[in-house]
């Protein structure tokens, strides 16, 4: 069992004729996902990578079946194409598109959120499930079929730790990309339930970062509600202290957002916390041997 | 972020109506001499240095002035101050007012929520941190549906306004509400609130507008920052480059692998001095001027951590095989890589073939560089 992707799954790719469209178009086929169509204002009729191009997402959608759409436009268009698919009847909206400016992002996920779509992202790698389908761009040489499940803030360090987990004789169920943005289409706390309800995720692997309090966040919902073993990690245990948002950005946080609150409160949390990357194959082996010994 | 002097948040809160102190900027004593002189500005008067760090009332950076003669002194003695690194190259002079009490008022974005969020209290005049949750006001503000007219009349209460003060308190905070979404801004802080007679006045702004919608706001993009003149080169070739105190160079990409890099860096006894974040670039042509960047910073050692994804080892490999080449040689440092990922045997031997090795374990290849700088530093010394 897989989290939000499944082999029923049919991806438009919003932006496909575009450098990173077509180049991620073939990287989704070739890990075995069913792209079905792209997208790009004024190319219809267009084929990339044996893909049929339309002019817009309704077109796609009633051509094609698509259920799932990847965003690459940029940032100043990904509002119109995120509310294009949304009105489109498309329930899964992965937004790869980075720099796109926070007041954008409320108006998209708010719009969606009222038509029951769930955005992952924006600025983020999406999500990959081995033998079922991959909407986004990570990297496909790091995974393998498996029980373990990733969630992460973070790109190219969450390559990394996965690429670690297959090292070590394991693979991954599903791994989501969240993107480290101020607004993001699905946080920590929105994804957890998903891997708690996956009968096919034995162990869950948290990656964060330093600013804001998603982790807390998380961490109180794994304590009250999430049953399967976490390793947690945070970045940014040496960045200097910095002032993002200011005074008023202070206050929300109230002390929260350092690595060492965040981690803190994962470990009261019953997480197993890695103080380096490195670490994180090893404690995931020793949690998913400990459940196999059941 | 794009922080704002104070003076250039006054200057739109005037454009959108949010009542202002009298005042004008001046960037010599002269000057300000001259303004109070020809009643430009009123006296008595308070000059105070536009700069982006804050506590500037302990710091001497404010102060207050009667005659024209005192205006013009004091603005000397401010443009002289370096205020936290920062040297002080603008005042604003501007009337004092007579005020009967001091508030806070702000709007930014609550990420928990995914809301814009005003936040007020009627303890005001102090840092935000130190006012007791209790005597704070928080209210989420839908963005469909706008900063509603029973918000407004909530922060009227919540600061204690009455009568004709509460209407003016309505008609700022909505000019307020069109700065934070008309302006793409991150904050919009006024600190203190003064309440002038029936009316109030913003005696401070803060205004930060968000990086990412400067394509809306060209006027913005050329604000100066607190960057190093490096940090602002990397800014103009789309480079995320930062300078801290350490005299390691650190080549990553992604905001996660870097953080993670400099983590294990110090852990092992090294000093991260730059760090360059490549991103997720398909470009040799750009590797080749990170590193170029990077020696401009005469590091002691760079350790080069790529996981590609959406970047290739191979693009990586060659862009710094052509940076090695143009590297003068009094500014060549000791180079520690490792590349995974994405074509990564292929990217291995285009270093291999240069005379440099990829290290496959991180811990390993932080060692690494961890001693290569340590040897290295006596060379670099002067």
């Amino acid at each position: 069992m897989t989290v939000l992707v499944d082999a029923a799954t049919k991806v438009v790719v919003q932006g496909i004729t575009g450098h990173q469209g077509t180049v991620h178009t073939k990287q989704m086929q070739l890990f075995g996902t069913s792209v079905v169509a792209g997208v790009t204002p004024g190319k219809d009729g267009a084929t990339v990578e044996g893909v049929p191009v339309f002019d817009g997402v309704a077109e796609a959608v009633r051509a094609t079946g698509a259920n799932a759409s990847v965003i690459f436009v940029p940032a100043p268009f990904a509002k119109d194409a995120l509310l294009e698919t949304v009105d489109a009847g498309i329930r899964l909206a992965v937004v790869v598109t980075e720099h796109i400016p926070f007041h954008d992002m409320l108006t998209m996920y708010h719009y969606a959120r009222f038509h029951d779509c769930r955005i992952i992202g924006p600025n983020c790698p999406g999500i990959a499930a081995p033998g079922a389908a991959k909407v986004g761009i990570i990297p496909n040489v790091v995974f393998a079929p498996g029980r373990i499940g990733v969630i992460s803030r973070s790109g190219t360090l969450t390559y990394e730790i996965v690429n670690g987990i297959k090292e070590v004789g394991l693979g991954q169920s599903t791994c989501i990309g969240l993107g480290g943005d101020p607004v993001v289409g699905t946080s920590f706390v929105d994804a957890l339930p998903l891997f708690e309800s996956d009968p096919g995720t034995d162990v869950l692997v948290l990656v964060g970062e330093i600013g804001g309090t998603a982790e807390e966040e998380a961490a109180a919902y794994i304590r009250d509600h999430f049953s399967k073993p976490v390793v947690a990690y945070i970045a940014g245990r040496s960045a200097p202290p910095g002032k993002r948002m200011g005074h008023a950005g202070a206050i929300i946080s109230r002390g929260r957002g350092t690595a060492e609150s965040k981690l803190t409160a994962l470990r009261e949390a019953g997480c197993e916390v890695a103080t380096f990357p490195y670490e994180i194959p090893a404690l995931v082996a020793a949690q998913a041997a400990r459940i196999a010994r059941r | 972020m794009v922080k704002l002097a104070e003076w250039q948040g006054k200057a739109i809160f005037r454009t959108y109506g949010v009542p202002i102190p009298r005042g004008h900027t001046a960037s010599s004593a002269e000057e300000a001499e001259a303004l109070t002189r020809a009643g430009t500005v009123p006296l008595p008067c308070v000059i105070k240095a536009q700069v982006l760090a804050g506590g500037r009332g302990k710091g001497g950076a404010i102060q207050f002035a009667s005659t024209p003669e005192e205006a013009g002194a004091a603005a000397r003695r401010i443009l002289a101050l370096a205020f936290q690194g920062e040297p002080v190259r603008t005042v604003l002079l501007e009337e004092k007012l007579p005020i009967a009490h001091e508030s806070y008022l702000a709007i930014t974005l609550d990420r928990t929520l995914r809301l814009p969020i005003v936040i007020a209290s009627a303890a005001g005049g102090v840092e935000i941190e130190s006012v007791a949750d209790a005597s704070i006001v928080r209210i989420p503000v839908h963005p469909f549906a706008g900063l509603a007219a029973y918000e407004r009349r909530a922060v009227a209460r919540a600061l204690g306004l009455t009568g004709p003060a509460a209407r003016s308190l309505d008609a700022l905070l909505g000019a307020l509400w069109r700065i934070f979404l008309e302006e793409d801004a991150e904050l919009v802080e006024v600190n203190p609130l003064a309440q002038v007679g029936d009316g109030l006045v913003a005696l401070d702004a803060k205004v930060i507008i968000e990086d990412d919608a400067t394509f809306r706001h060209p006027q913005y993009a050329e604000v100066r920052d607190d960057r190093t003149p490096l940090e602002e080169i990397a800014r103009e070739k789309e480079i995320a480059f930062v300078q801290l105190d350490g005299d390691i160079g650190v080549i990553a990409n992604g905001a996660g692998l870097t953080m993670a890099t400099l983590d294990v860096l110090q852990q092992f006894g090294g000093r991260p001095g730059i760090f360059l974040d490549l991103g997720g670039t398909d470009d040799p042509a750009k590797v080749t001027e990170a590193f170029l960047l990077m020696a401009k910073a005469r590091p002691s050692a760079v350790f080069l951590n790529i996981f590609g994804g959406v970047t290739r080892c191979d693009t990586v490999a060659r862009g710094l095989v052509e940076a090695m080449k143009q590297v003068p040689p009094g500014d060549r440092f000791p180079l520690v890589a490792r590349i995974r990922g994405n074509n990564e045997a292929a990217g291995i031997a285009i270093l291999r073939e240069a005379g440099v090795t990829s290290l496959k374990d991180l811990k390993e290849s932080v060692l690494a560089a961890v001693g290569a700088a340590r040897d290295a530093r006596p060379a670099v010394a002067p």
